[in-house]
C-alpha cells in the first residue's frame, strides 16, 4: 500500500484548488494538487464572460463599492445566502483582483475618451475619464446594479487559471495529474486524507494530509444537457457525503443559464446580453422587456431562464427537430466587437452550429449552468461535522451564492475563497499535529479495493452507462428550471430504484488499469446519490426561491423556509438521504428580506423581518455620524484574515 | 447538416501499453452519423456502444480547454469540435498526437510536456516586488491596447497540436517548440515581466531554443487557436539575434 503524506491535500485543480495550494504553499506548508487532468484544463477555464469585483473604475462602474456589490449578491441569492459570507466576499474581491493583475493576468483596460456601447437595443456613447485610463475594465452583466464585471477580452477564466496554474507552478507546487479521490479517510469526526485512484495505472493510493480541500467544482452533469465540462460530475461533493458525516448545503439549488446554443448545450456567455445582445422569438419579436420592464434581457439569470421557458410554453418558441428554441441576437453589436470581445463565441457559432453570429442569431435555450449546493462548510471553509475537512468554490456550500448565483461572482467566489479559506487552511495545518493509524488507512484501501474487485468480478448485471443516461433523463424531466410535487416524488422513487440498481454492476471491459468502464462504474453510484439529495432536497422545499421554481409553490415563503438545506447520507443502506435544515437568523442579517424587484412580489413574511428593519432604523439614527465600514462593523461584523482586512482604494474616492 | 443518414467508418488506432503484450492495430468501428455530430459525440458513441476500453480525453467539449487534440484524417486538430460532416466519403482516421508520451489509444500526456515547457521557459511573471503589492491600493495601469497584446498571445491552449506538426521536433527531442516560443514571445511582452534579454536568451538563444526552428511553419497551419507563429517566431529571433 502506497501512502504519500502532506499537510494540506487540496483535491482538485481548478481556480479554488489552486489558489488554496498557493495559500499553504506560501505559508511554508507542504501541499499536493490532485486533478483529473492537467490543472489547467480544469473547467474554470471556459469562464469567457469576466469577474465581479467593485472596482468602479469604467464611467459605468462609477459609484461602485462593496455594498453595492453586496446587496446585488444578497438580492440575487433571493436571501438565501449567508450574509457574513457574501460580506467577508465582498470585501475581498478588490484585493483578489489585484493580487490576479500581479500574478499576470491581461484583464482588459479602460481607454480614456468616447466609445460607443449598445444599451437596450441602442447605440450609445459613452466617454471614459482620463484618470481613469490604463485601469481594470468592467462590463454589464444580469442583475447587477453597476458595470462590474470584469475581463479579459473573450477569455476571463481561461487567462485567471493560467495565472494562477503558473504561479503555483513558480511556487514549485506539485499537481498530481490523472488521480481521481473515490474516498476520504476519516474516523471520530476527523478527516485524514483520502483513498486516490491512478486513472492510468488503476493503483489505488493513500494521500494522508493534515488538511483535506474539497475543490472538484459542480454537478452539472448529473443532468443529460448541461453547459458544464464532462468531469463536472461532483465526485469530490459526493466522497464528502459518503463518509455519512459531513453534510451538504443547498443541493436543490441548481442554475439554468439563459443561453446555451440547442441541442449540445454550449455557453455563449452572459456578455452576449451583458454588452448589448437581445433575445427574441418565433416572429423576430423581443419579448423580455413585456415580462421584465425594467431589467429585461439583464434581469437575474433563474429569471430570465423562467421567462424564456414560460415564453416557449405560450407557443412562441422556435420549433426545431431538437424541440423549441429562441433566438439570441448579437448582429447588432458589430463584427468589430463580436470578433474581439465576444470571439469564443463567434468561434462556437461557427464550429458548432455553422452560422456566423455577425450576422445570424443563435438558437439557446435555458439549460442546466451551476451548483449553488455542495459541501456545507463555516465561512472559515471547514465542514461544520468532519474537522479537517475543508471545501472551497463550486464543489463548496461556503454559501455566498444562496438559490441563484450572480454572473461573474462564481469565478470571483473561487479566487476569493481560495485566499481566505487558505488561510484558514494553513491556521489549521500550523495547529494540528498529524496522527493517524495505519490500519485505518489500510482499512478504507481496502474497501475500496474490495468495491472495486467486485465490480470487476461480476459476471453480469447492469451497464454504467444506461444507469447514467436513466439518471440524467429524470433530472431533466422531473428536477429541471420548474418544478412540481408529482414530478418531483416520481423523481425520488425512480432514483431510489436506480440506487439499488447501481449496487450491482457489471462491466464488459474487466481489467483494472486504464479502464474508462471502470471510470463509469465507480462514479455513477456516487453521482445518483447526488441526484437524490437534488430531488428530495426540491420536493421537501414547499416554496419558490431564486433557482428552486415550485410551480405548486409559486411564492417565496420566508416564514416557513429561510433555511438552508443540510443533507447527509448515514447509512450505507439507505436510499434517501437524511435532511435536516438550518435556520437563517433574520435578526442578524445587514440586509434584511425584501423584494428582488421582478414580477409580482409574493413574499410571504417572516416576523422577525419588520423587527430587523426596526432594528436597524434604530442602529441607524443612534450612529448619525457611522461611515459605511462602521456602518457594517455594527450591521454586520465579520471576521476576515488580518491580512485582508484593509480598505480598498478606488479612482476619483480614494479609500473612502 | 444534412437530414440522409450516413453509415460513419472510424478507423480508429488501438494499443493499451498497461496491457503486457498489447500491440498497436487499427480497428474499425461503424456508427450512423446524426446531425451536428462531432468527433466527441461519436467517440463517446463507439466507447458505450461497441468497446468500452477505448481511451480517449475530453473535457470542455467546447473547443476551450485543449484536451482532444489528435491526429484526424492526417491532420492534428481538436475532435471535440471537428464535425463529422466535414468528412464527405464517411471515413475518418483517428491516431493519437505524436509526439507525447501515450497512455492509450487516443490519449496522450501533454500535461507532463507542458508543465516542463512553463518550467523551461518560466512561465510566471518575474517581478521581486510582485509579492509584496499592496492589494488595497489601485492596480499597477497598463495600456489597454497591451493588455489586449497579450491576449492575444495567450489564448494558446496547451493543445500540442504545433508540437505535433513540428519537423525540428522530431528531429531534436529537446528543442523547445512553438508553445514555448508563444509563451516566452507573450512574457517578453509583458510590462510586468522585468526579465532582461540576456535572460530570455539563457532560456531561447540556441538550436534547441529559436535558433533551431526552420520556419516550416507547420506550427502556424495547425495551430485551432490561430496564434500569429510565424510574426512570433520572426520578432523573437530578431530579438535574440542582437544579444551576440
Ligand atoms: C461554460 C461556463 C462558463 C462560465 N462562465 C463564468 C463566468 O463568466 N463568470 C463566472 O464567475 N463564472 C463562470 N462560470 C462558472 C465558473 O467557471 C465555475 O463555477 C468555476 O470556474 C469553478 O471553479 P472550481 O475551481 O470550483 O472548479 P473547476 O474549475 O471545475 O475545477 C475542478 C477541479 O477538480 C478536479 N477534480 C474533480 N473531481 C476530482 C476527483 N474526484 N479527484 C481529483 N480531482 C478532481 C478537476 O480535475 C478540476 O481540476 C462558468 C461556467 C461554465 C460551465
Ligand atoms: S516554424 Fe516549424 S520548426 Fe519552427 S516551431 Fe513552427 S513547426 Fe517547429
Ligand atoms: S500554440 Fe496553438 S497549437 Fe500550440 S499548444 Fe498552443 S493552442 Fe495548441
Ligand atoms: S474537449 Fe476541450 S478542447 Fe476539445
Amino acid at each position: 500500500m502506497k501512502v504519500i503524506y502532506t499537510d494540506s491535500l487540496v483535491i482538485g485543480g481548478g481556480l479554488a484548488g489552486l489558489r488554496i495550494a498557493i495559500a499553504s504553499r506560501q505559508r511554508g506548508y507542504d501541499t499536493i494538487v490532485l486533478s483529473l487532468m492537467p490543472a489547467k484544463r480544469s473547467h474554470s477555464a471556459a469562464a469567457q464572460g469576466g469577474m465581479q469585483a467593485s472596482l468602479g473604475a469604467s464611467i459605468k462602474g462609477e459609484g461602485d463599492n462593496e455594498e453595492v456589490h453586496f446587496e446585488d449578491t444578497v438580492k440575487g441569492s433571493d436571501w438565501g445566502c449567508d450574509q457574513d459570507v457574501a460580506r467577508m466576499f465582498v470585501n475581498t474581491a478588490p484585493k483578489a483582483i489585484r493580487q490576479l493583475t500581479a500574478w499576470g493576468v491581461p484583464w482588459s483596460r479602460v481607454r480614456k475618451g468616447d466609445r460607443q456601447v449598445v444599451i437596450n437595443g441602442k447605440k450609445v456613447t459613452i466617454t471614459e475619464k482620463g484618470e481613469a485610463h490604463g485601469l481594470i475594465t468592467s462590463r454589464d452583466f444580469g442583475g447587477t446594479k453597476k458595470w462590474r464585471t470584469c475581463f479579459t477580452s473573450d477569455g476571463t477564466g481561461h487567462t485567471m487559471l493560467y495565472a494562477m496554474d503558473n504561479k503555483a507552478i513558480e511556487l514549485g507546487i506539485p499537481v498530481h495529474e490523472r488521480k481521481e479521490a473515490i474516498a476520504l479517510i476519516h474516523e471520530d469526526g476527523v478527516c485524514y486524507g483520502a483513498v486516490v485512484r491512478d486513472l492510468v495505472t488503476g493503483e489505488l493510493l493513500a494521500y494522508v494530509a493534515k488538511a483535506t480541500t474539497i475543490a472538484t467544482g459542480g454537478y452539472g452533469r448529473l443532468y443529460a444537457v448541461s453547459t458544464n465540462a464532462v468531469i463536472s460530475e461532483g465526485i469530490g461533493t459526493a466522497i464528502a457525503l459518503e463518509t455519512g458525516v459531513a453534510t451538504l448545503g443547498n443541493m436543490e439549488a441548481v442554475q439554468f443559464h439563459p443561453t446555451a446554443i440547442v441541442p449540445v448545450g454550449i455557453l455563449t456567455t452572459e456578455g452576449c446580453r451583458g454588452d448589448g445582445g437581445l433575445l427574441l422569438d418565433k416572429e423576430g419579436y423581443r419579448f423580455m422587456p413585456d415580462y421584465e420592464p425594467d431589467k429585461k434581457e439583464l434581469a437575474s439569470r433563474d429569471v430570465v431562464s423562467r421567462r424564456m421557458t414560460e415564453h416557449m410554453r405560450k407557443g412562441k418558441g422556435v420549433p426545431s427537430r431538437y424541440g423549441d428554441h429562441l433566438w439570441l441576437d448579437i448582429t447588432l453589436l458589430g463584427k468589430e466587437h463580436i470578433n474581439k470581445n465576444l470571439r469564443e463565441v463567434k468561434e462556437i457559432c461557427e464550429y458548432f452550429l455553422g452560422i456566423d453570429p455577425v450576422k445570424e442569431y443563435i438558437p439557446v435555450r435555458p439549460t442546466q449552468h451551476y451548483s449553488m449546493g455542495g459541501v456545507r462548510t463555516k465561512p472559515t471553509g471547514e465542514s461544520p461535522n468532519l474537522k479537517g475537512l475543508f471545501s472551497a468554490g463550486e464543489a463548496a456550500c461556503w454559501d455566498m451564492h444562496g438559490f441563484n448565483r450572480l454572473g461573474g461572482n462564481s469565478v470571483a467566489e473561487t479566487v476569493v475563497a481560495g485566499m481566505i479559506v487558505g488561510e484558514y487552511v494553513a491556521d489549521h495545518c500550523a495547529a494540528t499535529t498529524l496522527n493517524i493509524n495505519t490500519k485505518l488507512i489500510e482499512k478504507f484501501v481496502r474497501r475500496e479495493e474490495n468495491k472495486i474487485m467486485n465490480l470487476l468480478n461480476r459476471d453480469t448485471g447492469e451497464n454504467p452507462f444506461e444507469l447514467r443516461k436513466e439518471m440524467q433523463d429524470i433530472m431533466m424531466d422531473k428536477v429541471g428550471i420548474f418544478r412540481n410535487g408529482d414530478d418531483l416524488a416520481k423523481a425520488v422513487e425512480e432514483l431510489k430504484v436506480l440506487n439499488q440498481r447501481a449496487k450491482n454492476i457489471a462491466l464488459r471491459n474487466r481489467i483494472a488499469s486504464s479502464n474508462p468502464e471502470l471510470v463509469e462504474a465507480i462514479r455513477v453510484p456516487k453521482m445518483i446519490r447526488l441526484a437524490q439529495c437534488v430531488a428530495y432536497g426540491a420536493m421537501l422545499r414547499t416554496e419558490s426561491r431564486g433557482a428552486h421554481a415550485r410551480e405548486d409553490f409559486p411564492e417565496r415563503n420566508d416564514r416557513d423556509w429561510l433555511k438552508r438545506t443540510l443533507t447527509a447520507w448515514p447509512s450505507e443502506d439507505a436510499d434517501l438521504p437524511e435532511v435536516a435544515y438550518e435556520e437563517l437568523d433574520i435578526m442578524k442579517m445587514e440586509m434584511p428580506p425584501g423584494s428582488r424587484g421582478y414580477g409580482v412580489d409574493n413574499t410571504v413574511h417572516h416576523p422577525d423581518t419588520e423587527k430587523r428593519v426596526a432594528r436597524i432604523e434604530e442602529i441607524k439614527t443612534a450612529n448619525p455620524d457611522a461611515d459605511r465600514f462602521e456602518m457594517q462593523e455594527l450591521l454586520n461584523p465579520i471576521e476576515i484574515p488580518e491580512k485582508f482586512k484593509g480598505k480598498n482604494e478606488r479612482t476619483g474616492r480614494g479609500f473612502k | 447538416m444534412s437530414d440522409q443518414e450516413r453509415t460513419l467508418k472510424f478507423h480508429i488506432l488501438r494499443y493499451n501499453p498497461q496491457i503486457e503484450g498489447d500491440t498497436p492495430t487499427m480497428k474499425t468501428y461503424e456508427i450512423k452519423e446524426a446531425p451536428g455530430m462531432t468527433i466527441f459525440i461519436a467517440l463517446n458513441e463507439i466507447r458505450e456502444t461497441y468497446d468500452t476500453s477505448i481511451q480517449f480525453d475530453f473535457i470542455c467539449r467546447a473547443g476551450i480547454c485543449g484536451s482532444c487534440a489528435m491526429i484526424i484524417n492526417g491532420q492534428p486538430d481538436l475532435a471535440c469540435r471537428t464535425l463529422t460532416s466535414k468528412f464527405p466519403e464517411g471515413e475518418i482516421k483517428l491516431l493519437p498526437l505524436p509526439g507525447f508520451e501515450l497512455i492509450g489509444d487516443l490519449s496522450v500526456n501533454t500535461g507532463k510536456f507542458m508543465r516542463q515547457m512553463s518550467e523551461r521557459v518560466e512561465s510566471w511573471i518575474h517581478d521581486k516586488y510582485a509579492e509584496n503589492v499592496d492589494l488595497c491600493k489601485l492596480e499597477e495601469r497598463m495600456d489597454p491596447d497591451t493588455a489586449d497584446e497579450i491576449y492575444e498571445l495567450e489564448r494558446c491552449v496547451e493543445c500540442g497540436c504545433c508540437v505535433s506538426a513540428c519537423a525540428t521536433k522530431r528531429m531534436r527531442e529537446g528543442f523547445l517548440g512553438a508553445v514555448g516560443f508563444m509563451r516566452l514571445a507573450r512574457y517578453a511582452l509583458d510590462p510586468r515581466d522585468k526579465r532582461s534579454d540576456e535572460e530570455f536568451y539563457e532560456i531561447m538563444g540556441d538550436d534547441d531554443g529559436v535558433f533551431g526552428c526552420m520556419t516550416l511553419l507547420g506550427c502556424q497551419d495547425y495551430c485551432p487557436k490561430d496564434l500569429p507563429h510565424q510574426t512570433q517566431i520572426a520578432y523573437l529571433r530578431r530579438r535574440m539575434a542582437m544579444i551576440n
